[in-house]
């Protein structure tokens, strides 16, 4: 037993008379990669805020040991101390600072109250060639690329000596191409001896990269195995408690009728209109069909859509037809009047309204169809529709007015997605609609995705997750640096290895 | 109008109670800025040895706050959209003093010189809100700057005169008080308007499930408000009636309150300064909606400017100097959150009473101005700071 680094015992933590974690029991040996499975809500995140010091000794119960030691962590400063560092998948970086000053804020070198630049730079350059992340220590935060960002979090963790590395959803805005490269680079962490605890939802890489996966479900530990031992549908199976015998619930109910055609779109970058984000799309949609937008983080998928949907401050051209009629979108509010909406890619910033209730969320986007004298609010419509589409797409809220802060993320997505099918729709473009949702929660709204297209609705989703992308689409468009590369009718025989070697720009299959 | 969906499973929820800790809860913040008033109340009463309780003196509070109070209506739209504007005492002074030059200078009928004051202070605020809303300017710099540009030509207007004497019309709506029985008559109607607000409410919450509080709870909410609204018309009926100014100051209450609450248009204030991104991509238009809020704004700012230069019965350069202090501060001592999305005109209302409570009482005790500022910065603080700490704790 001595080879463990971490062991947490009988972990019990409650938020005003709610059990989040009933005796989790959890342990990571040293210099593996080990993986925390579990729906959100299960649980992942509360054990690792008590692991990092989030939540303070005293304020639950159990015990934990590190390093053979019993740990009283009070803050996060503690943990870090001890050499456990947390790395979110909200990334908390500086934007405006360049990056040596990110990988050193808080943890100086100084001397005499005078910081050391020189000693800061060298050991920059030095964590940077490790992570074999080739950029200037001098080059602001900003201007790196997510995967980038998500290296310099790693390199700002190191610098503080850790042993221990926690990262939640490390993956989640990570192209495929920077997925590889974070794997490889966990892969030398380990081997240098440094102990990994890895949160994900995408299981492939867990599978890949994990040498122990524990799950977690209910905030009750369901058991540790070893990952060679596992399969997919065995993880998948111990996260829900329950067989999931297909991730993909597709149904075919494309027709024949075009219902949205796009034709020679282009969008140029916000800051330096000369750079063209989008080149000279052109696509076609038809009801009932779900169309799959492959590619790359960066390839222009988010730029083409959002320009579209008439939320874009850069300039763009091209013809957008709805049923044949040519249309012209200046603001989201054209494209709703129209019958086209967007679910947009980050729903904390674009989705939802953190300090607004589930209902006010919810009818957000319909509140015109409420209007009654004196632009009062019918609260009596607005309270039954609100209630209807919040059984219909099974949004679990303790009530209308709950604040949406307080829901999960799935079934704030849900919210948000309400919020759209209130109107009367003919496009639903959805950005990474799955994004940070647990399986239970995303296998619900590929069911709802179906039985839009059973109405005859056209839908557009982008995902980054390829599994995804062919297990609910009718047609694929893959996107590599601002244009449309490739198109696949999805059928059995389509793989991933085809739609990547397409979006990494090489030759159409 | 809505897209289709098959329904599946429709569990409706039975109706909920709410357990009385969490009502206390939601109206934490009311009770404790309820609280705050009362005792700065208290502690004026002690040190006045009375005075300060006398209906003369609340029936000048109340005038007094009238200004403070409607500055902070239109200052607690702009606040929930996340913005903010430092030139309403400037303003608040220009449009005043154009009053009264139109008046007493160019001889223009008291009515008309009105009327063309709420215009221009309409035209204002539409420009402040075109160069936010259409030219991207913040709005901290745009007020910073018609701050010094208002209070410029308000000097260069007068050149730097006190323009004095104006028409009894104009004298009229800060300064006269009506009959005893409209006082009666506004306080029955409000009466009725909270029994008939009630009961509408408790039948749609019913109707849809939600948290409805017991019935006990709601006549006893009633009763004190009747109560306070009965005591109110009665101190203002034995002294002299109730004044023009306060029921001008109600009447904008009530409808602004209603505005905001009620409206498409208060569900949308709120949506934007909440998350502005959010609501763009909910096809609500955001630069629209900012235009308009800085427009009702400049209306509300032109009727505190008359109200002002009607008590003064003049203009002078110095008037309104510190008023967007006031109004700034009624609203976050009322609620309301910098960071946007959240406050109310009530808290407002409420927070423009303490401000003009505690100019008044310090007053009454011949306390040095610059004590004064020291208070009323102090409470200022303190306010935010025990909404912080109590936020905490839930």
């Amino acid at each position: 037993m001595d080879d463990l680094i971490l062991e947490m015992k009988g972990i019990i933590k409650e938020f005003s008379g709610v059990r989040a974690l009933n005796e989790v029991s959890f342990a990571v040996k040293k210099g593996e990669i080990h993986a925390l499975c579990g729906e959100n809500g299960a649980g992942k995140s509360t054990l690792m805020k008590i692991l990092s010091g989030v939540y303070p000794h005293g304020s639950y119960q159990g015990d934990i040991v590190f390093n053979q030691e019993k740990m009283m962590i009070k803050n996060i400063a503690d943990a870090e101390k001890a050499g456990i560092a947390i790395i979110h998948q909200e990334l908390a970086l500086f934007k405006e600072l360049p990056v040596y000053e990110n990988i050193f804020i808080g943890n100086e070198i100084s001397s005499h109250g005078r910081i050391h630049i020189p000693a800061m730079l060298s050991k920059t350059q030095e964590l940077l060639r490790e992570m074999r992340l080739d950029v200037n220590p001098y080059t602001l935060v900003k201007q790196l690329g997510t995967g980038q960002q998500q290296l310099v979090e790693i390199a700002k963790a190191l610098a503080k000596n850790a042993t221990l590395l926690i990262l939640d959803e490390p993956t989640a805005s990570l192209s495929e191409g920077e997925v590889e490269i974070l794997m490889d680079i966990l892969g030398r962490l380990k081997v240098k001896g440094v102990t990994c605890i890895y949160i994900s939802h995408k299981l492939d890489e867990v599978l890949r990269l994990a040498d122990t996966v524990t799950v977690i479900r209910d905030g009750r530990s369901i058991g540790s195995k070893l990952t060679r031992t596992l399969t997919k549908d065995e993880i998948v199976e111990m996260m829900v408690g329950r067989e999931i015998t297909d991730l993909y619930p597709k149904e075919v109910h494309i027709t024949e009728q075009e219902v949205f055609t796009v034709k020679n779109y282009t969008v140029y970058d916000v800051s330096d209109p000369s750079r063209k984000l989008v080149d000279n799309a052109n696509f076609s949609l038809k009801r009932g069909e779900i169309l799959g937008f492959a590619g790359l983080v960066g390839a222009g998928r988010t730029e083409l859509v959002s320009s579209i949907y008439g939320f874009y401050d850069g300039k763009c051209h091209g013809e957008v037809y709805l049923e044949g009629n040519l249309l012209s979108i200046h603001h989201p509010n054209d494209s709703l009047q129209q019958g086209i909406a967007m679910l947009p890619e980050d729903r904390k910033r674009h989705g939802i309204i953190e300090i607004m209730s589930v209902r006010e969320n919810m009818t957000l986007a319909t509140i015109e169809k409420y209007r009654l004298a004196m632009d009062r609010i019918d609260d009596c419509q607005e309270l039954s529709d609100a209630n209807d589409y919040m059984a219909r797409l099974k949004i679990k809220a303790p009530g209308l007015d709950t604040c949406i802060k307080n829901l999960s993320g799935g079934n704030q997505q849900k919210v948000v997605l309400a919020k759209y099918l209130l109107r009367k729709l003919k496009v639903l473009i959805l950005d990474e609609p799955t994004r940070g949702i647990d399986v239970g929660a995303k296998y619900e709204i590929y069911n709802l995705m179906n039985r839009l297209a059973a109405d005859g609705i056209g839908i557009i989703m982008i995902s980054s997750d390829l599994p995804e992308v062919l297990g609910m689409s009718d047609r694929i468009l893959v996107m590599n640096e601002g244009q449309i590369k490739g198109e696949f009718l999805n059928h059995k025989n389509l793989d991933q290895e085809q739609i990547m070697h397409c979006a990494v720009g090489g030759a159409t299959a | 109008m809505t897209t289709e969906l098959k329904k599946e499973a429709v569990g409706m929820g039975s109706e909920k109670k709410i357990s009385l800790a969490s009502m206390f809860h939601f109206d934490v913040k009311t009770y404790t800025m309820i609280l705050a008033l009362v005792s700065i109340w208290v502690i004026f009463t002690m040190t006045t040895n009375g005075d300060f309780l006398t209906s003369r003196n609340l029936s000048n509070l109340f005038r007094q706050m009238s200004i403070t109070g409607i500055l902070s209506i239109g200052m607690v739209f702009i606040i929930i959209a996340g913005h903010i504007d430092l030139s309403v005492g400037s303003l608040m002074g220009l449009l005043g003093g154009i009053t009264a030059v139109l008046n007493v200078w160019l001889k223009v009928d008291g009515i008309l010189a009105i009327g063309i004051t709420l215009v221009l202070g309409l035209l204002i605020g539409i420009f402040n809100g075109w160069l936010i809303a259409y030219k991207k300017i913040p709005a901290f710099i745009v007020t910073l700057g018609g701050m010094l540009v208002f209070r410029g030509i308000l000097v260069g207007m007068t050149k730097g005169t006190t323009v004095a004497s104006l028409d009894p019309s104009i004298r009229f709506v800060g300064n006269a008080y009506l009959v005893d029985g409209v006082g009666i008559l506004l306080g029955l109607i409000a009466v009725a308007v909270l029994v008939y607000k009630a009961l509408s409410g408790r039948k749609l919450h019913s109707q849809y499930g939600l948290a409805i509080p017991p019935m006990s709870v709601e006549i006893a909410k009633i009763a004190f408000a009747a109560v306070v609204i009965g005591l109110l018309i009665i101190i203002l009926n034995s002294y002299q009636g109730f004044p023009v100014p306060v029921l001008i100051l109600a009447i904008m209450a009530v409808t602004f309150s209603y505005v905001l609450t009620k409206t498409v248009f208060g569900r949308r204030v709120y949506a934007i300064g909440g998350n502005a991104e959010a609501a763009k991509l909910s096809g609500i238009n955001v630069t629209k909606m900012t235009l308009s809020i800085f427009a009702i704004n400049g209306l509300l700012v032109a009727i505190a400017g008359v109200l002002l230069c009607s008590r003064l019965n003049a203009a002078s350069v110095a008037a309104g100097q510190n008023a967007e202090m006031d109004a700034i501060a009624a609203c976050v001592i009322g609620g309301a959150s910098l960071m946007g999305g959240v406050g109310s005109v009530g808290g407002a209302i409420v927070g423009a009473l303490v401000m003009a409570s505690l100019d008044n009482g310090m007053s009454m005790l011949n306390i040095e101005t610059f004590w004064q500022f020291i208070v009323k910065g102090s409470i200022l603080v303190l306010a935010v700071w025990v909404d912080i700490a109590t936020k905490n704790k839930r």
